[in-house]
């Protein structure tokens, strides 16, 4: 995702001691990409009161508490716009209310319900809300919090999303290697036609193959709810698919630049056998960039999640937020946006910090 | 999505090895298939009313749920049987890609023309104009997009012109992000700073300098997106908040389909099979236009 671009080392460590960071060629621009060479780094590991170690460390702090900053006012602009979205059409209270609703009653309801004053109060107020108490706001439907009805719902969506991230890990990883040490082989081959299909793959589609291939054709799994485990095969399958294409693909490059690596030629050097040195020696760096993109793939994730629990009448969040946004209970939807904002964010949020500690190649600004 | 390492290696082994070109003649026969495919398309769309066999209207209560015509109890004047409503389904998937079609043109053009002018001053201005687009493009990659799109539909009332607007207002980030960068690393450049120095106005070189050296990039991630925004339509449709019955959309008839699919799979199977080819068919030759075009996309 993130690739650093590659400069010669002496332009980088020019870059990396000019924090003001007039670009190279002497425009006078800010240059908005700042990157540290891994051998610069490694040399400098040993050394704690350099200065451009500190600069080093100085940068990789402010750029966590700034990716924090920033991650707040994401969450922030995100519930702000789903809250508005809300006054984009019309009245909420003529969506919720009978048509047939009395105008008093409209009223009564509006005062009731807190929607007859100032947008930017409501938003202020909701806000507040969220940020005190952790309450957002009751369900118009079901006239239950709708803190109460997300918790009863995360865990089945968290059941299908840590069981289908196995599943994929699990695919990409061993398929994606396979594929790497046997490169242009039918293995390969066949991995890269299958992943070429998989992007192109309807989520749904393959949900609802899946269904009348083995819930109606073969009769072995169940098709619908989540009474048994067996219930989680088919779903977790399903989003498991999805991302085993991406994933498989950047373990497949990830060995390929490892495996040419002059560590590895050592490791073969020293008579060791090609397990050992795919396990030991190959697979732990290629692993690192599929780390962290696994975290930046959490908000995909849900998203698929989404259309997963819907084909598969699977009783999660992302069910609850189909069903809210069809049936215009607002108040479920802005939670659901929300939360699942907060955890894409802190899915990318760790795998930038994580790559940034673990990378220093990675772009600092 | 081929990576640099690839090419690299094949640097240093001296040249293109024959199972480098092996893989080359394979991408690119896998290209021309995708283009034979999205030839088809194209011109299943624009000729769908001599093309289908009957009105994708017309219903027929007395003959509907027929089989495919090469089934057990199919009629050959339904080739691929009828609906829940009598209609017939081979008429209804032609029209169904007029509709993909046009969400998936326009949509991805509502994302270009948002997507790169937001990048080309985000890139070329810097400065706050640049962090105040960084941060529209944080807040947008980190929205649930699928719900954006979703509520987006469910507020303006779903009909295809706002469909194609949401999926243009959720789906323009990719391009920002990479005109961003690339107009960055162009501005740098001397035949910028050589029309910087003619005095050529802002406009002139952002339109007539930089854009066209975007245009490559943009072209490969616009034939993406296209196969995305046709996924996406059809997924709303099938959702029931993007194109509404009875219009042939092939979300909408996965979604009818799906009533019926623990008896009569095809329903369900065969609009889903039009999606995947399209989408399929685009991406192959996504793939072989950016080999073409611009092999150091190849990276990441």
């Amino acid at each position: 995702m993130f690739q650093s671009d590659d400069g010669n080392f002496r332009n980088q460590l020019a870059l990396v001691r000019d924090r003001r960071g007039h670009s190279p060629g002497g425009a006078g621009g800010r240059t908005r990409y700042r990157t540290v060479p891994k051998d610069l780094l490694e040399l400098l590991v040993r050394c704690n009161d350099c200065r451009i170690c500190i600069k080093i460390r100085e940068s990789m702090r402010t750029y966590i508490i700034r990716r924090l900053i920033e991650a707040v006012a994401v969450c922030l602009a995100i519930s702000m716009i789903s809250f508005f979205l809300l006054f984009l059409n019309a009245d909420p209270a003529l969506l919720l209310l009978p048509p047939e609703a009395q105008v008093e009653d409209i009223a009564r309801f509006k005062s009731e319900m807190g929607l007859d004053r100032p947008v930017i109060i409501q938003y202020v107020d909701y806000l507040g809300k969220i940020v005190l108490h952790g309450d957002f706001g009751v369900s118009f439907v079901n006239k239950i919090p709708t803190v109460e009805l997300i918790a009863d719902r995360f865990p089945a969506t968290l059941k299908l999303a840590l069981a289908s991230l196995l599943i994929a890990t699990v695919i990409s990883i061993s398929v994606g290697t396979i594929a790497a040490i046997k490169r242009y082989s039918i293995i390969d081959n066949i991995a890269t036609l299958i992943a070429l299909m998989g992007q192109a793959m309807p989520l749904y589609w393959l949900g609802i193959m899946l269904i009348i291939i083995f819930g109606v054709w073969l009769r072995v799994l169940p098709i619908s709810g989540d009474d048994t485990w067996a219930h989680l095969i088919l779903p977790a399958v399903t989003l498991g698919a999805w991302l085993i294409p991406l994933n498989m693909r950047l373990v497949r490059s990830g060995m390929l630049e490892v495996l040419t690596q002059d560590y590895i030629r050592t490791a073969r050097a020293k008579g060791l056998k090609e397990s050992r040195v795919i396990i030991k020696h190959a697979f732990r760096n290629a692993a690192i960039p599929v780390i962290t993109i696994l975290g930046m793939q959490l908000g995909s994730m849900l998203g698929g999640a989404v259309v997963t629990e819907t084909v598969f009448a699977w009783p999660g969040l992302g069910r609850l937020a189909v069903d809210s946004i069809r049936m215009g209970d607002y108040p479920v939807v802005q939670a659901v946006v929300v939360i699942f904002a907060i955890f894409t964010i802190l899915g990318n949020l760790a795998a930038d910090i994580l790559g940034a500690v673990i990378d220093p190649r990675i772009r600092l600004d | 999505m081929e990576t640099s390492t690839g090419t690299d290696i094949e640097r240093e082994a001296g040249g293109a090895s024959p199972r480098t070109w092996l893989k080359r003649s394979w991408q690119l026969r896998m290209g021309i298939l995708g283009g034979v495919v999205i030839a088809g398309l194209i011109l299943t769309a624009i000729f769908a009313p001599l093309l289908a066999p009957r009105d994708p209207y017309e219903q027929n209560i007395a003959e509907r749920l027929l089989p495919p015509s090469f089934f057990d109890g199919g009629q050959s004047a339904y080739p691929l049987g009828t609906d829940q409503l009598g209609r017939d389904l081979l008429s209804r998937l032609i029209y169904g890609s007029r509709i993909s079609l046009l969400v998936g043109l326009s949509a991805v053009c509502l994302e270009v023309i948002i997507g790169v002018l937001l990048g080309l001053l985000a890139g070329f201005y810097g400065r706050w104009i640049d962090s105040v687009i960084s941060f529209a493009l944080n807040v947008m990659v980190s929205f649930p997009f699928i719900l954006l799109a979703m509520s987006l539909v469910a507020v303006l009332g779903p009909s295809l012109q706002n469909i194609i607007i949401a999926l243009g207002c959720t789906g323009w980030p990719v391009f920002t992000r990479v005109t961003r960068v690339e107009t960055m690393k162009l501005k740098e450049r001397d035949f910028i700073h050589a029309a910087t120095s003619l005095g050529f106005g802002t406009r002139r070189i952002l339109l007539n300098h930089i854009l066209p050296n975007l245009m490559p990039a943009i072209l490969v991630i616009a034939t993406v997106e296209i196969s995305r925004a046709i996924i996406l339509e059809s997924l709303l449709s099938f959702l029931g908040l993007g194109i509404q019955p009875p219009t042939p959309s092939w979300g909408v008839m996965l979604a009818e389909g799906r009533d019926h699919m623990l008896m009569l799979w095809w329903l369900a199977a065969f609009p889903g099979a039009a999606i995947f080819l399209s989408s399929l068919g685009i991406n192959l030759l996504g793939d072989a236009v950016r080999d073409i075009v611009d092999p150091y996309l190849r990276k990441g």
